[in-house]
């Protein structure tokens, strides 16, 4: 019996040294302030206590889509060229279907050939229709491809998030998948108040492509599509120049460009800031990935002196004439501000986002509301556990300490399981913590009322525990699995704030069975060896 | 100390009072989400999570005058901004402007802007970055969340009743989901009698209430299912009585330590708990009445709806407990 105690005793021993370390980790030291300190290093508070940003952003897949089928236009009427087969035009026909291209006009006897070499190249992304009898075909993009690309646009936009927060050097950034909405993303920047740059930061689409020049520069859009016979063709784009940052001459300049880029923003392997040695102009320097490279070179040699354009964020920065061609290197000496040319540099290194994004809620916490906001929970969890424990006492006396010692030790389990699990205590949090206490001394009323029971009956004080125990043991039981299985379906059903609220109740659950039964009855247990016989319990 | 000791009160002779008292407030309640429903289109008061929109919280480094800032917002072309004082014990000179909700997403922070300019430049007393709160949300997340907490209590409502089904019977799980659905309803009629805002926390709150209302209830289930095992030949009714008095005590006890607990978090825990708090101090005194005063007479209600069917009369004493 004796050893039994012990053995019993050292488990639990060692579960409290296990969950301490689990809140503290090993402190620097015993003063008050690397405690803290160690302890603020394990247990991490939510966005609500330290201050932060916390962003939801959509991603506006839709572009990616358009993007592609962009490309499919230009490889269309590349591949129908070579085969030396007709057409009037290959187009998108509607703005508000980015997965859908077209191609008209083919003469009906090429029909046939048209539709093989479509099939033979397309099939396997696109369903293709039509009989060729009016002249067209319609490609659609496959549903199943299509979301494919979606998944993938929103798996490169947080990597790039990531890659772009970083540069600011946020400690435990969270960027990761929104799980309530589609193409949704969450981002959360602990410490930071300055949500303006971190936008800025995110935002930017500072996407550099290179276009080929149709016409221009024209005075404004009106002159623009005059010159392209009324209205823009769909495989054409008008652009703005940007404002040259010493003249300020062009700046409402209009360019007829090919929507399709020669050169976009992926294709580009780094880009580094420079100046021209002899006008002193920002320059960029950048290089091409490989594949890029050939298609450059390719275009280029093919196209010598006809104009291009590099485009950053939606404006014309350059036009230059090809005078050879080039292949993965080059220099683009533009209207640059300082800002635009690092930031530059930087963003073509993280990566372009594949597409915008929209912001669907932002909320900051500044650290002082946060700092009130620890405080006023601290103060309401410690007068709460205070209460309940003096309660304790005055009601079931010696019993009361039993209570008290399993409510503590329950505290320690569940707050250094947060620490172990890596949950994010928030003020909500907090208050579930309070909670479990008050329900958790659910658990010792249970047992302790049953043991009154047996005692008012006239059993001998271990008879009475041990059928206190008993009895409450299945109500014990039916009350945990009842929560713990909402508590799943939570876990299954809901996301993020849900979600951690669940685990937290269902571990607190778990200890509270630990404790107010395996821990309460082992102090019972060596109670009852050093109770003098006919000595009644205190309860 | 011993509170209830040897207690024996009819609480089913008192059926049709709490009858009518569960009426009284799940209808007014109703009545009143009806009501605000047809002229709001929600029928409780939804936060800002919920419902969309924009709240600046400032703290000030001086006591802020609400006049003034009132006039900085029209100053700076701001209509229709609800600002209130929020004081809390331990942040004081806070003061929360809300804007109404945007209809779309693109306008999301520009509303952020507007008030901090506004207070930057037509208000004198100073705050920091670090004194600024803002809670912007678009109308799609809101929704998005909305959707989610409804379905997530649902579903883990249907959840207790199968566990239940199965430890118990049908007529159990059935009873008791009754009652937490009845203290679910009236904790949310209590907002919208109230007037206060539904938000995220809010739900955790009743998440939290729906799980302790099912254990009030488990506990006297329980001691129902050990006394007709006990005592076949007693009736249904003096079987729930005895069961209702005997736990009366251990339901008293744990209802008021948890209410204690949660008074100390309304007290104590700051305005941005108020509402998490307020639905816990409801709903725990709801949730204690409902085990009491709505599961076990139901039970009771449904054997003598059978034995008017003339049906198997017998409330069988459920499976054996194993644990």
């Amino acid at each position: 019996m004796n050893k039994n105690l012990n053995q019993k005793l050292a488990l639990i021993f060692v579960v409290l040294l296990v969950f301490i370390y689990g809140i503290f980790g090993v402190p620097s030291g015993v003063t008050g302030k690397s405690i803290m300190d160690a302890m603020s290093k394990r247990i991490h508070l939510g966005l609500d206590l330290r201050g932060g940003v916390h962003l939801i952003l959509k991603v506006n897949v839709q572009e990616a889509v358009s993007t592609e089928t962009d490309n499919t236009v230009g490889r269309v009427q590349q591949d129908l060229k070579t085969a030396n087969l007709t057409f009037t035009q290959v187009y998108k026909p509607d703005p508000s279907k980015p997965e859908t291209v077209k191609v008209q006009g083919i003469s009906p006897a090429n029909a046939s050939t048209v539709r093989s070499t479509l099939d033979n190249k397309y099939s396997n992304e696109y369903d293709i229709s039509g009989t060729g009898a009016d002249g067209s075909f319609t490609l659609t993009m496959k549903p199943t491809i299509e979301s494919a690309l979606e998944e993938k646009t929103v798996q490169q936009a947080i990597e790039t998030i990531r890659d772009r927060v970083d540069t600011l050097g946020v400690s435990e950034p969270v960027i990761d998948e929104y799980g309530l909405g589609k193409y949704e993303i969450l981002v959360e920047l602990p410490g930071v108040d300055d949500l303006d740059r971190v936008k800025s930061l995110i935002q930017n689409t500072a996407r550099l492509e290179i276009h080929a020049v149709v016409g221009g520069p024209y005075k404004d859009e009106a002159e623009a599509a005059t010159s392209a016979g009324g209205s823009v063709p769909p495989d054409e784009e008008m652009v703005h120049g940007s404002g040259n940052m010493a003249t300020g001459s062009d700046a409402d300049a209009v360019y007829l460009l090919r929507r399709v880029a020669v050169v976009s923003g992926t294709d580009f392997r780094s880009a580094d800031p420079g100046t021209d040695s002899n006008t002193g102009q920002r320059t960029v320097h950048f290089t091409l990935t490989n594949e890029a490279g050939d298609k450059f070179y390719d275009y280029t040699s093919k196209n010598v002196n006809t104009s291009m354009a590099v485009v950053m964020g939606g404006r014309v920065k350059e036009v230059a004439n090809i005078e050879s061609a080039i292949r993965d290197s080059g220099e683009i000496r533009g209207s640059f501000s300082q800002d635009e040319v690092a930031s530059l540099s930087k963003l073509l290194r993280t990566g372009a986002l594949p597409a915008s994004l929209e912001y669907l809620e932002d909320r900051t916490v500044g650290a002082s509301l946060g700092a009130d906001s620890i405080r006023e929970g601290v103060t309401a969890a410690v007068v709460g556990v205070l209460v309940v424990m003096g309660f304790m006492l005055i009601y079931y006396r010696g019993s009361g300490i039993n209570a008290d010692l399993a409510l503590f030790l329950n505290l320690v389990i569940l707050l250094g399981f947060m620490g172990f699990s890596g949950a994010t205590l928030t003020l909500p949090g907090i208050a579930g913590v309070i909670l479990t206490i008050g329900m958790g001394v659910d658990s010792n009323v249970l047992i302790f009322e049953r043991i009154r029971e047996e005692v008012r009956a006239g059993k001998a004080p271990a008879a009475a525990i041990d059928q206190g125990f008993g009895h409450a043991w299945v109500t014990i039981i039916d009350t945990h699995v009842t929560t713990i299985v909402s508590a799943a379906i939570l876990f299954v059903v809901g996301s993020g704030p849900v979600k951690g609220f669940a685990v937290t109740l269902t571990f607190g659950l778990l200890a509270n069975l630990f404790t107010a039964v395996y821990v309460s009855r082992l102090i019972f247990d060596w109670h009852l060896g050093r109770l003098k016989s006919g000595e009644p319990i205190s309860i | 100390m011993e509170l209830f000791r040897g207690v024996n009160i009819d609480w089913l002779r008192l059926k049709w009072a709490f009858l009518g008292f569960s009426l009284l407030f799940s209808v007014a309640g109703v009545i009143k989400m009806a009501v605000l429903f047809s002229t709001t289109g929600s029928p409780v008061p939804l936060g800002v999570d919920f419902r969309g929109g924009t709240e600046v919280k400032v703290q000030f480094q001086q006591a802020p005058d609400i006049n003034a800032i009132r006039q900085a917002m029209d100053a700076a072309g701001i209509r229709d901004a609800k600002i209130q004082s929020y004081n809390s014990t331990a942040g004081a000179n806070q003061v929360l402007i809300s804007l109404p909700e945007e209809q779309n997403e693109s306008q999301i922070d520009s509303g952020r802007q507007q008030v901090v300019s506004a207070l930057h430049s037509h208000y004198t007393n100073p705050f920091t970055d670090s004194g600024v709160q803002v809670d912007a949300v678009g109308p799609t997340v809101g929704k998005q969340l909305e959707t989610q907490a409804g379905r997530a209590i649902l579903v883990s409502l249907l959840g207790m009743l199968v566990y239940l089904w199965f430890r118990f019977q049908l007529i159990y799980g059935v009873a008791a989901v009754v009652a937490v659905f009845h203290d679910t309803l009236i904790t949310v009629g209590f907002f919208a009698l109230t007037g206060q805002e539904i938000s995220l926390t809010v739900i955790a709150a009743i998440l939290t209430l729906v799980g302790y209302s099912m254990n009030d209830t488990i506990v006297v289930f329980d001691r129902i299912r050990e006394n007709l095992r006990l005592s076949r030949r007693e009736s249904l009714p003096d079987v729930v009585n005895r069961s209702i008095n005997q736990t009366l005590s251990r339901t008293v006890l744990t209802s008021g330590l948890t209410f204690l607990t949660v008074l100390s978090l309304y007290i104590f825990g700051g305005q941005v708990l108020r509402g998490f708090s307020f639905a816990l101090v409801v709903g725990i005194l709801i949730g204690t009445y409902s085990s009491i005063a709505v599961a076990a007479p139901m039970l009771v209600a449904w054997q003598q709806w059978r034995a008017s069917k003339g049906k198997d009369v017998v409330l069988p004493a459920a499976k054996r407990p194993r644990a």
